[in-house]
């Protein structure tokens, strides 16, 4: 295995192109720019209990992720031009394109490129990041979920599945992103493309509930089978330790006083 | 119930009649079924596990059986499910190490260096040369321990227990040296965000240097013991075929893959750390059998010693810590008789000296620092293969989501298609040589 092969890109073509891509990157749009996470009231974890700690009128707004623009650094930029060449569609497929880790204008920092994907896509789009011969993702590495919970807009596409995707061939990594609502939160499997998902979804669907249609056995993998609830959502009772002791209990992490 | 019931109870499911053994005698078994009812099919559903001491933990395997042949199997984990990634969410960045060590509790380094690699790509520091230098070393230190008590449980496992014996006694080899330098064998912590916990204490060079002698000898011996051992080949040899296509579909890393022939080490192929200065091979073998793995494994082993020989040539004095005292934890520590703790010196500072110094200590230590929001994914090669971890940070003193991509998770998924067609003693060996760690399975 060599190094990335030398891909000729189409001059005449690319122009309008990578500006329709800047454009749909940058453009606000859809469920994947509601904001990360929940906006923070004070400094620790009690709310009204008497903080005199002087901290306790921070505000901190939930973070929003920008949408990066061209160009993007790189191999991202030809991952993209690729994607698109192979796959007119990724226009409407990929909802926005984020370059993690790395501050805006900083092309000499090596960064990490995140596709935002609809989910009615994502098979389509999975498949050709496996087999064009430009791309070759043949390696999932990884399945997982992330909830950016919001107690302020519960209708929000706050359950993420994260797909980490290897080339083999060009030793390049990228990561894709679906987000779905807990009232509606099923996205396709990928068993079919990468067997390697299996365990993976159900991992994500016994943590998340996350449902992933189209795998041959979506049953919990880590929890008890008559489990209740799905662990990993942030708004999970977490119950506290029921440890009394003269009519003292221990609260729940997440309801203890500490810093935050 | 009738008495002849006892041996064998019976009840009738949708699938047929259903008997229930355990203990007895499996001919007296059989003739008391066949008396009342005359055997149609050989099918017998045996649950191998969760506790078992073949299964390398606690997996348990449901295997469909005609005759001694395998038709299916199912492998069903989750019995060590502890929640760690949530854990992590509930503590500052530098107490998620703690967390985090426990996973693969056979390759507690890799687990902590992942981790901090990744947290430390959010903060957008590079920890100091010497300190990369000794997490490479530890690192290499722990692949040789690990790839010893896969060899030695997975010899056990067949029958051959002086492998189990010298496995072992190598493996404590290697523990010495992570003790030396942690204070612990296992479940480290020492590996932190920003640095490591505390400079190589003196005399470290030394205790390698014999290492390396000694741990060449051992892996010199266990070729000699196991590597002509007629029984032992041919209970793993054309044991458990698993391809490179098959591989990369089930997402099989590590001495697995490259047993089936394929290069692909990311010490190699996407380095860090600074892996791509040293000079060592990437063993592989073209078997794709449990004999294959055994012999990378043995390989690899002697590589890493050859890693460790050229790193602690490069060692040279400096700060173990990022230069950010934001970030770098404030105390020095240092080994006392009765564990690791704060050093005198830093306490008489902080309690006697310099009251800024406190609050420093003290606001680090107990809130902890923040990370800038965003996500990153870090892979290092385990002993076992890809060893991930995705972390999340909403920019607060603690992580909002940790998740790691467990190798032996991964590759436990492909022990049905190393198993089926196979002999029902044949599965023992493929689990073994695909070595699972149900620490790091169920995490």
């Amino acid at each position: 295995m060599g190094g990335p092969v030398e891909r000729p890109v189409p001059e005449d073509s690319s122009p309008q192109q990578d500006a329709a891509a800047i454009q749909k990157s940058t453009v606000s749009q859809g469920p994947n720019d509601s904001p990360y996470g929940v906006a923070r009231h004070g400094m620790f974890g009690v709310a009204g209990s008497g903080d005199t700690s002087g901290y306790g009128g921070l505000r901190r707004e939930p973070w929003h992720v920008p949408a990066a623009a061209r160009p993007y650094g790189s191999y991202f930029d030809e991952i993209v031009d690729t994607l698109i060449e192979a796959m007119p569609a990724s226009f409407e497929a990929v909802t926005k394109v984020v370059i993690d880790g790395r501050p805006p204008g900083r092309l000499d920092l090596p960064g990490e490129l995140t596709l935002h994907v609809r989910r009615e896509h994502l098979i389509a789009l999975a498949t050709t990041l496996r087999n064009d011969p430009g791309l070759r993702f043949e390696f999932c590495a990884s399945v997982s979920g992330v909830d950016y919970y919001n107690p302020d807009d519960a209708a929000s596409n706050r359950l993420h599945a994260v797909y980490h995707l290897t080339s083999m061939t060009y030793r390049r990594r990228i990561r894709l992103e679906v987000s779905v609502s807990v009232a509606d939160p099923h996205i396709p499997s990928m068993t079919a493309l990468y067997p390697t998902a299996d365990w993976q979804e159900r991992e994500t669907f016994d943590m998340f509930g996350i449902v992933f249609d189209g795998h041959p056995g979506l049953t919990r993998i880590l929890m008890p089978d008559d489990w209740d609830g799905h662990p990993q959502r942030k708004d999970y009772p977490l119950g506290g330790i029921p440890v009394q002791y003269k009519g003292a209990t221990i609260p729940p992490p997440d309801e203890r006083r500490a810093y935050k | 119930m009738t008495s002849d019931e006892t041996y064998a109870p019976s009840r009738q499911t949708t699938e047929g009649r259903i008997y229930n053994l355990s203990g007895g005698d499996w001919d007296d078994m059989l003739a008391r079924v066949a008396s009342q009812d005359p055997i149609k099919e050989e099918r017998l559903v045996l649950n191998l596990g969760p506790q078992h001491p073949s299964t390398h933990g606690v997996l348990r395997m449901v295997i469909e059986l005609e005759g001694e042949s395998v038709t299916d199997m199912r492998a069903v984990v989750g019995y060590l499910h502890t929640g760690i990634e949530k854990n992590t969410e509930y503590r500052t960045w530098t107490q998620g190490v703690t967390f985090l060590t426990r996973a693969d509790y056979l390759s507690p380094i890799f687990n902590e260096t992942v981790y901090c690699l990744a947290v430390e790509k959010l903060l957008g520091v590079t920890v100091p040369s010497r300190a990369q230098l000794i997490r490479l070393i530890l690192m290499e230190v722990n692949r040789v321990s690990s790839h010893w008590v896969a060899l030695a449980t997975g010899g056990m496992e067949m029958g051959a227990l002086t492998a189990m014996t010298n496995g072992l006694r190598a493996r404590e080899r290697c523990l010495d040296v992570l003790e030396m330098v942690t204070g612990l064998r296992m479940n480290h912590a020492f590996v932190r965000p920003g640095g490591i916990a505390q400079d190589l204490p003196e005399g470290t060079v030394e205790k390698i240097e014999h290492w390396i002698k000694d741990i060449r000898g051992e892996i010199a011996g266990l070729r000699k013991l196991l590597g002509g051992q007629p029984i032992w080949i041919k209970r793993l040899k054309d044991v458990g075929w698993l391809g490179v296509e098959g591989c990369i579909s089930l997402g099989v890393t590590g001495p697995m893959l490259r047993a089936a022939g394929l290069p692909w080490d990311l010490r190699k192929t996407q380095p860090y750390l600074g892996y791509d200065e040293f000079d060592f091979e990437v063993p592989t073998q073209d078997g794709a059998d449990c004999w294959s793995r055994f012999l990378v494994r043995l390989d690899e082993m002697a590589e890493s010693v050859k890693i460790v020989e050229q790193a602690i040539e490069r060692l040279e004095p400096g700060p173990v810590w990022v230069d950010d005292p934001k970030i770098a934890w404030p105390a020095k520590l240092s080994i006392g008789p009765d564990g690791m703790g704060n050093s005198l010196e830093h306490v008489q500072k902080i309690m006697n000296g310099s009251m800024e110094s406190l609050i420093h200590h003290f606001k680090l230590v107990t809130e902890g620092f923040r990370v800038p929001p965003g996500q990153t994914y870090q892979a290092v090669e385990s002993p076992r293969g890809e060893l991930g971890a995705h972390v999340v940070s909403d920019g607060g003193t603690r992580p909002y989501r940790v998740h790691l991509r467990e190798p032996s998770f991964v590759n436990l998924q492909s022990v049905a298609a190393l198993a089926i067609g196979g002999m029902i003693s044949d599965v023992i060996a493929s689990v073994g040589s695909v070595d699972p760690v149900m620490g790091g399975v169920d995490r």
